[in-house]
């Protein structure tokens, strides 16, 4: 039976590490990078009597979050305790959301392959991070740096259907949260990590087969692979007359396989039951409403509105709404020369292509927005060629000069039409030979007096002017 | 006549005695601190204290003396020892909950209260004997063994906060700090003679108190008088960010406790005299609201008809939410640790536990963790909190008819050391009456009313609706002053403080 016969179901349940400068329960700082142990205090320890306290900040961005992805945000929501021993859990429970999350339902909206599709969300809710555990020298460790750091679980419905859904779907999120400023996107410190639920079902089966876990997977690349790799196991395994068992893998890209981690017979009763600690979390509608009216313009609603208003192409788009920077950048440049496209052309293949030479992005352009635009301007007015415009575009790159400064140093294009018809007679004058080849038909010459006359006047003659004066002239002598 | 005897005021506290003295320069805080240290170890035998600061009090008191010489201006609990529960957390003092696996544990943070009475000029004596964790109601489940009743040694002073009461009673401190999920201030303080003050829920900061029940618990002060407790209270009270479920409100100067309890609605639930009720206890009770409503008072019957589920909701949450709470007693981190070899970290964990908790603990994680499992959380966890809120519901009700209700403290009086040990169910049961306000979330409190024939004191129960700690301390203080003088005092007593 071929893979095409089989459908995989999947569901991501993604972190979202908030950009919040203390903990979610306490006033510990969250940094990354430091020595173990640093960020601590009794709270983030667990010290017997210590207490927590939820973060405000946290609260705002999670409901930031929410509104972004169009959940419903409840007023009145609850944190719960839940248990299990490890020692980089210092209380013996998380504090998480059960039954009353903060943010239930909600969408994400991606193009996979091309094709807009959309993905529904189950809930979001708040809870707190665990710490780690650092195996060394037959010792084994613990760094509670990390613990208590505010996270967002984004839990999705299990409607993704191949790995390339769930890459979309998870670089949308990513690209999403990262506009919102609700987390630093940075997947390497696991700032942004998922969980991914899948199973295997055959085509027209309406039931759902049993499920895996992989954890912690925290890029896209992996996500893609682990799930290819994890679908095919599966399919095999049922293939070959196996079952799948309930179990949690972890993915190992070195050698490139999913390997069981947790069996079920391990799953733990986790005695969730509402944190007495914390009373119910409410908000109330002007504070809903305020965080509503702060929202930024999303990524994909930039997009759609750069097409419309600018006429550019979903590509190009896509590219300039890659960060709120390029987009601000781009818009200024559109909004100063009335020229999107035109704009769009030079931001993504001049100033983003230089740049990324670099390794760079908008952020550090030695060009500013309103220089590419005055250069734009001189480009439409004809002062300038658009060869001269790239040549002047690279003065402006490495050695900051103004285009005006450029234009007065090096001149500007010619668009005098009896200083082009007078070059042009002249060129024609000198080559008879040429010109008669080229009224018998042979196009080819064409271009070498295009190229002559550009030689006369230093490529500062109008192209097109050049080929409309070419043309008459020649004709002219039939 | 009674009336007259009202307009007095309330009894002299102790606690505005030791200021004015050594405002008045008779005495100094290092001399107060030296006198109770000398009669903490006068009374070792009761077991009282789990840790006697002795040098960091005495230091506190000579910085106090020096800057009373300055002329600075000093709190209004300048130089007064206070006993503190050891469930409370205190910085630089070992706090172990009278349990094995806190062992060797030295905070590095201080509970809000004790920063609140050290803003206060209080000095802090040492950790005071309890219950392990705050499980119990004798004070005999401690790993360093059982506190003893100053009134008879051979007797338990009630629990858990059994030291908090036993060294109060015995003249070491004028007073102390207890908690109380389920009556541990009220019924050692009934059982030792003392005044004990269980906050409503929210009033005082729980930041830095051992959780038991996170939903429950309350730190309160015991005292051998109502203007003591009231001043105690009146110090750790009121909103702290740190802990967020405090409650806002602000707290009322308790400056008016004498005030005339007349044409004050005393409320008696007929429920709190039903059958197991000492006929003594319930005589002195009965005598004690007769003194009210002979001074004024209108004494109204009451209902409270969901008392009897109670202990059942009571033993419910508390063990559910101990059973969470003390997961983080973990052995890695602080506390006990097991030496024996282990395997891996489960063993780690299990044995560590096994060896540091005392069989009521275990009891109770058992029973907690069983309330919360898949499948019983319903019908269990969630059934009790519902009872909680029909609880809560007849005193509201109680409320619109009385201002406060009365009754017993406690069914009996103080019982013989290792007496009710065999059957935690009994002892459970003890509680039936400080349970309820617990479950309410209310205030109470517990004042002396009388003595039985062996000469062990009884306490009277006032209870208020929420936020009515002046209400209660101010009928507490009225009783006080028309009880007949009885100037008894504990067999085993020192002039301390």
């Amino acid at each position: 039976m071929a893979r095409a016969d089989w459908e995989a179901v999947i569901g991501l349940e993604i972190h979202v590490q908030l950009a919040t400068a203390t903990k979610l329960f306490s006033a510990a700082p969250v940094s990354f990078g430091d020595e173990p142990n640093e960020n601590i205090d009794p709270v983030t320890l667990g010290l017997p009597g210590a207490l927590p306290v939820v973060n405000a900040r946290a609260v705002e961005l999670a409901v930031r979050l929410g509104l972004a992805m169009g959940c419903e945000i409840d007023r009145a929501s609850r944190f719960a305790r839940k248990h299990y021993f490890y020692p980089d859990l210092p209380k013996g429970y998380q504090i998480s959301q059960f039954e009353e999350p903060i943010c239930r339902g909600g969408v994400v909206v991606c193009d996979v392959d091309g094709v807009e599709k959309r993905f529904r969300l189950t809930r979001i809710h708040l809870e707190e991070d665990a710490g780690k555990n650092v195996h060394e020298g037959g010792r084994s460790l613990v760094d509670l740096n990390r613990a208590g750091t505010a996270l967002c679980e984004v839990v999705g419905e299990p409607e993704l259907r191949s790995p390339a859904d769930a890459v979309a779907y998870m670089k949308e999120l990513h690209q999403i949260v990262v506009a919102l400023g609700v987390c630093d996107g940075n997947m390497e410190q696991g700032n942004f990590r998922c969980d991914a639920n899948v199973s295997v079902r055959r085509r027209g089966e309406t039931r759902l087969g049993t499920r895996t876990e992989i954890k912690n997977v925290n890029s896209f690349r992996f996500v893609g692979r682990a799930l290819e790799y994890e679908i095919d196991r599966q399919i095999a395994l049922v293939e070959s007359g196996g079952a799948v068992v309930q179990e949690t893998r972890g993915w190992d890209d070195e050698k490139g396989v999913t390997r069981s981690q947790r069996g079920k017979e391990d799953a733990q009763d986790y005695r969730y039951f509402p944190d007495p600690d914390l009373m119910e979390l409410t908000l109330d509608e002007a504070f809903v409403e305020r965080v509503r009216s702060e929202l930024p313009e999303l990524p994909r609603a930039r997009r759609d509105r750069f097409v419309r208003d600018f006429g550019l192409t979903p590509y190009d788009a896509d590219v300039l709404t890659q960060s709120a920077a390029r987009a601000a950048y781009f818009e200024a440049v559109a909004t100063a020369t009335g020229d999107g496209k035109t704009a769009a052309n030079w931001v993504i293949n001049e100033v983003l292509g230089a740049l990324n030479k670099a390794g760079l992005d908008v952020e550090s352009s030695p060009v500013s927005a309103a220089a590419l635009a005055d250069l734009l301007g001189l480009l439409g007015k004809g002062t300038l060629s658009s060869k001269m415009a790239k040549d002047c575009f690279l003065a402006m790159y490495q050695d900051g000069v103004a285009p005006a400064a450029w234009v007065a140093k090096n001149g500007g294009q010619i668009t005098d039409t009896g200083a082009i018809e007078a070059v042009v007679r002249e060129v024609l004058d000198k080559n008879p030979e040429q010109v008669q080849e080229l009224l018998s038909g042979k196009d080819k010459v064409l271009g070498f007096f295009v190229g002559q006359i550009m030689k006369a006047t230093r490529g500062k003659a109008n192209p097109q002017q050049v080929n409309e004066i070419l043309a008459r002239e020649v004709e002219s002598r039939r | 006549m009674a009336t007259t005897k009202a307009d007095a005021g309330p009894k002299p506290g102790v606690v505005a005695a030791l200021v004015d003295a050594q405002r008045r320069g008779e005495v100094t805080a290092t001399a107060l601190v030296e006198r109770s240290i000398a009669a903490a170890r006068a009374t070792q035998t009761l077991n009282a204290w789990t840790h006697l600061a002795a040098d960091k009090a005495l230091a506190r008191a000579a910085d106090i003396d020096r800057r009373r010489s300055r002329g600075e201006k000093l709190g209004p609990l300048a130089g007064v020892p206070v006993g503190v529960k050891d469930q409370i957390v205190t910085r630089g003092i070992p706090t172990t909950a009278g349990s094995r696996i806190l062992e060797g544990w030295v905070p590095p943070y201080d509970a809000t209260v004790i920063r609140r009475l050290e803003a206060a000029d209080a000095i802090v004596l040492g950790k005071l004997n309890q219950d392990e964790l705050a499980m119990g109601s004798s004070s005999e489940s401690s790993a360093v063994g059982p506190v003893r009743n100053p009134w008879d040694p051979a007797r338990v002073p009630g629990g858990s906060s059994g030291g908090s009461a036993a060294a109060v009673a015995a003249g070491v401190c004028p007073v102390s700090l207890g908690t109380d999920t389920g009556g541990s201030i009220r019924q050692p303080a009934s059982f030792c003679g003392l005044v004990g003050l269980k906050p409503t829920y929210g009033r005082v900061s729980r930041h830095g108190a051992v959780a038991f029940a996170s939903s429950l618990d309350q730190i309160g002060p015991l005292g051998r008088t109502v203007a003591d407790v009231a001043a105690v209270f009146e110090v750790i009270a009121g909103h702290d960010p740190q802990d967020a479920t405090s409650l806002t409100a602000p707290v009322p100067a308790m400056d008016d406790l004498g005030e005339a309890v007349a044409g004050l609605r005393v409320g008696v639930p007929g429920e709190y005299f039903a059958s197991g009720l000492d006929p003594f206890v319930r005589a002195a009770v009965d005598g004690a609201i007769a003194l009210l409503g002979a001074n004024g008072a209108e004494v109204v019957p009451v209902e409270l008809p969901h008392t009897r589920y109670a202990v059942a909701t009571y033993y419910l949450v508390a063990t559910a939410e101990a059973s969470s709470n003390l997961s983080r007693l973990d052995g890695v981190r602080y506390g006990h640790r097991t030496v024996s070899s282990v395997k891996d970290i489960g063993e780690l964990y299990a044995r560590s536990r096994a060896e540091g908790f005392g069989p009521e603990v275990k009891r109770r994680i058992l029973l907690g963790t069983f309330a919360l499992s898949h499948g019983y959380y319903d019908a269990y966890y969630k059934k009790a909190q519902q009872v909680r809120t029909l609880i809560r519901r007849d005193f509201e009700q109680a409320f619109e008819r009385c201002d406060v209700i009365v009754g017993p403290t406690s069914p009996v009086t103080a019982f013989g050391l290792g007496e009710r040990l065999g059957d935690p169910l009994q002892m459970y049961l003890m509680d039936i009456y400080t349970i309820p306000s617990s479950l309410a979330g209310n205030t109470s409190v517990s004042v002396p009313c009388g003595f039985d024939p062996e000469g062990m004191p009884i306490g009277l129960q006032i209870i208020g609706p929420p936020l009515g700690e002046g209400r209660i301390l101010r009928v507490a203080g009225q009783l006080e002053r028309l009880l007949p003088a009885d100037e008894r005092k504990p067999r085993v007593y020192a002039e301390g403080c």
